[in-house]
């Protein structure tokens, strides 16, 4: 990336969303909140820290702007298709495409990278097949099969217990003197997990090239962040831990680039983990099996439709001159062909296999095993199924 | 007298029991505002307050450390864990702490507190939502572990949890949740924990069952009566821990024959205790090895496949015709 997002100062933008500042009970204000904060686009795509802007070239931005319209179509697919049934629950990403995006466009394909279960977007950037994440939400364990195209951790549904395998890799990483660091992210309910804060201590004590994400998006199923955390600026942890911290406005695509672009410089010249908190929203459902107007309000989801992080990078991208309204039609109907795409690609795959499901759990089946996938079998024989 | 589903049946009895006793509190991610993901705990922060309903941060571990807290403080706290594959996040704090404290204290704190959690498979969920892992609580000293299998039991059953001196993990079907309705009574009911229920009488084979799996098996029973002429007793467990051996053993003592079927891995199962004390008990009147039906020692898959996963009245059915063969 741009050497400028790297070396840049620590920039004064405020990113006004969420409280910065938290009172102690009387006595003082203790400043918690006391962690850079970046954000280059604001919510009308003007550049408000020119000198954090990456200076992409315009392929670049339209590659960026591609891989935001990508996700936010495949997800909206997706809810279609599981409101007609052919899909399990999900959990939607709408709203935090440049979250998504951003953190993903500075890595390498060597890099590793140890999503949550709503990064989506994100992964289809990182070579996951459309096709093959439907197969994966449909309920067909062939879909966990890794893409071969970079190094990718698939992500677990409990959360926050990836973090500290990423933190894993990341000492495999060191130990064996690597160029590589690991991505990983999470939620700001996950920040409360136990396993969350073990795995900050021990990068920070190893030093090893991670960089941990928490999108801050407001809500833990029904639980806002005021009740999760004591401090909602959850960057600040990294003080403690003896992490560096940044805060970014991740609905600005361009800020998450400056963030996690000097994060992962960070981490790759051996400085150790570094703490980056994008501040986004999550605009649709937590999965499609919650109903969220029980515990938030309209006028807060109407608020943050005016912050939609593609409308702004469209709008940054139209003031440049990089992009028009045909241009933009023309780009949401590619992409939504590539998804339909998908879908008839997923409906051809989509077939189960009972049988297999002894096939992964060890190198070899041990006898007693053997003996209960025998037993199995005459069962899907006696129902026909084989 | 209404007809209520499991869910609702439990809400009945938490409301019952929090207004009965004001040292009754529930806590657990979600159960507040939203009234827990399957609506469990529903209308109940604005019946009690929060200072009684606590909705907490997601840490499974600390939902159950600081409910023990709570209940060292004379408090009885009613923690759900979302879904049972959550418990493992508090396996910590439910071994070292849930379990012995009262034992590490000589009775001084006894630790009177249910942890709720729905647990099983059946209803097409994603990646660690329908683990069986009860073997795990019964295999720890100090817990009780109970689980119903239908909305008036699931009433009865979480009353006496609730009032229960000891630490009771309480795993509710969830395949079960909204699956039928049952008349549950107006009047609050109490079941005593560790007592079997024989739902069936019969004379051939006992069939042995607890929680969703009630559900094959009594239609494996009514299959096997109507197309095969094999009279099934059927025994609810609905206690894992304690256990009631004296009802399973006088079945069995009259039957000669038995299977015992649960949805979790086989090894160090539930059924595997089941057969050792059947054998220790009743082992001059088996005409036949007794036989499972269980889940395999294998991760719970990707839900296309969950049903051939999962125990079914057709394995059931399988594996009493092979008992009933022993002659
Ligand atoms: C250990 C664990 N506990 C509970 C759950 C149930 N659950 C699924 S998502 C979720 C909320 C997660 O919120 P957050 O970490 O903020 O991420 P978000 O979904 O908002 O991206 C909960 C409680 C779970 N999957 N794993």
């Amino acid at each position: 990336m741009s050497p400028r997002s790297a070396n840049s100062t620590a920039s004064t933008a405020p990113v006004e969303n969420r409280p910065v500042r938290v009172d102690s009970n009387s006595v003082e204000t203790i400043d918690l909140g006391r962690v850079e904060v970046i954000r280059v686009l604001d919510e009308k795509g003007r550049v408000v820290d020119a000198a954090l802007e990456p200076g992409l070239p315009d392929d670049e931005l339209l590659r960026l702007y591609r891989g935001m319209v990508r996700s936010r179509r495949f997800d909206q697919r997706m809810l279609a298709m599981q409101r007609q049934g052919e899909m399990g629950t999900f959990a939607p990403g709408l709203g935090q495409e440049a979250t998504q995006i951003g953190q993903v466009y500075p890595m390498r394909p060597t890099d590793w990278y140890s999503p949550s279960y709503r990064s989506i977007g994100a992964q289809v950037w990182r070579g996951w097949t459309m096709e093959q994440l439907l197969l994966l939400w449909a309920g067909y364990f062939e879909g966990f099969a890794i893409p071969e195209v970079a190094n990718e951790l698939p992500f677990s549904i409990v959360i926050g217990s990836h973090v500290p395998v990423a933190t894993g890799v990341a000492m495999g990483i060191k130990v064996r003197k690597d160029d590589a660091v690991v991505v990983t992210n999470f939620g700001d309910g996950a920040s409360s997990q136990g396993v969350v804060a073990e795995a900050f201590n021990f990068a920070a004590v190893y030093k090893a090239p991670i960089v941990f994400i928490v999108e801050s998006n407001g809500w833990a199923i029904s639980t806002p962040l005021e009740k999760q955390a004591g401090n909602t600026v959850l960057a600040a942890r990294g003080v403690g831990f003896g992490i560096p911290a940044v805060r970014v406005d991740g609905n600005d695509v361009l800020g998450m680039i400056a963030a996690c672009t000097r994060a992962i410089d960070h981490a790759r010249s051996g400085r150790g983990p570094y703490l980056v908190e994008a501040v986004t929203y999550r605009m649709s459902l937590h999965t499609t099996a919650d109903d969220p107007k029980v515990y938030r309000k309209d006028e807060e989801v109407k608020t943050w439709e005016g912050k939609c992080p593609i409308l702004r990078f469209e709008s940054y991208l139209k003031s440049r001159d990089v992009l028009d309204d045909d241009a933009i039609a023309r780009i949401n109907e590619e992409i939504e062909a590539e998804v339909i795409a998908a879908r008839d690609r997923f409906r051809e795959l989509a077939v189960a296999r009972p049988e297999e499901i002894f096939d992964f759990v060890y190198e070899q089946l041990p006898a007693e095993l053997r003996e209960q996938k025998a037993e199995y079998l005459e069962r899907l024989k006696r129902k026909g199924v084989q | 007298m209404s007809q209520l589903t499991m869910v609702e049946a439990l809400n009945l009895a938490l409301g019952e029991s929090m207004a009965a006793d004001d040292r009754v509190c529930i806590m657990g991610e979600d159960v507040g505002v939203n009234g827990g993901v399957f609506r469990v705990t529903k209308g109940l922060l604005e019946r009690f307050g929060a200072d009684r309903v606590l909705d907490t941060p997601l840490a499974e571990d600390s939902i159950i450390g600081t409910a023990v807290g709570m209940a060292v403080y004379g408090l009885k706290p009613v923690a759900e864990i979302q879904f049972s594959g959550f418990t493992m996040q508090a396996f910590d704090q439910i071994e070292q702490n849930m379990a012995r404290l009262r034992n590490r204290s000589r009775s001084r704190y006894p630790i009177s507190m249910v942890m709720r959690a729905p647990y099983g498979g059946g209803i097409r969920a994603v990646e660690h939502h329908s683990e069986s892992r009860e073997a795990y609580w019964a295999h720890t000293p100090g817990l009780k572990v109970v689980i119903p299998s239908g909305p008036r039991n699931a009433r009865a059953l979480l009353a006496a949890s609730i009032a229960d001196p000891d630490p009771v993990v309480f795993y509710e079907p969830k395949a079960v949740y909204r699956a039928f309705r049952e008349e549950v009574s107006e009047e609050p009911e109490v079941m005593e924990i560790g007592k079997a229920q024989v739902v069936r009488p019969g004379a051939d084979v006992t069939l042995i069952g607890y929680g969703a799996m009630m559900r094959p098996v009594l239609e494996a029973a009514d299959d096997l009566v109507e197309e095969h002429g094999i009279d099934v007793e059927v025994i609810d467990l609905l206690s894992i821990k304690p256990m009631d051996t004296q009802t399973l053993v006088e079945s069995v003592s009259k039957t000669g024959r038995c299977v015992v079927v649960h949805e979790g891995p086989r090894m160090c199962g539930v059924a595997a205790e089941i057969i050792a004390r059947l054998n220790e008990h009743a082992f001059e009147y088996l005409l036949a090895p007794i036989k499972r039906v269980t889940g395999f020692d294998i991760h719970f898959p990707y839900f296309q496949v969950e049903k051939h996963y999962l125990p079914d009245s057709d394995s059931i059915v399988v594996a009493v015709k092979e008992t009933m063969q022993w002659t």
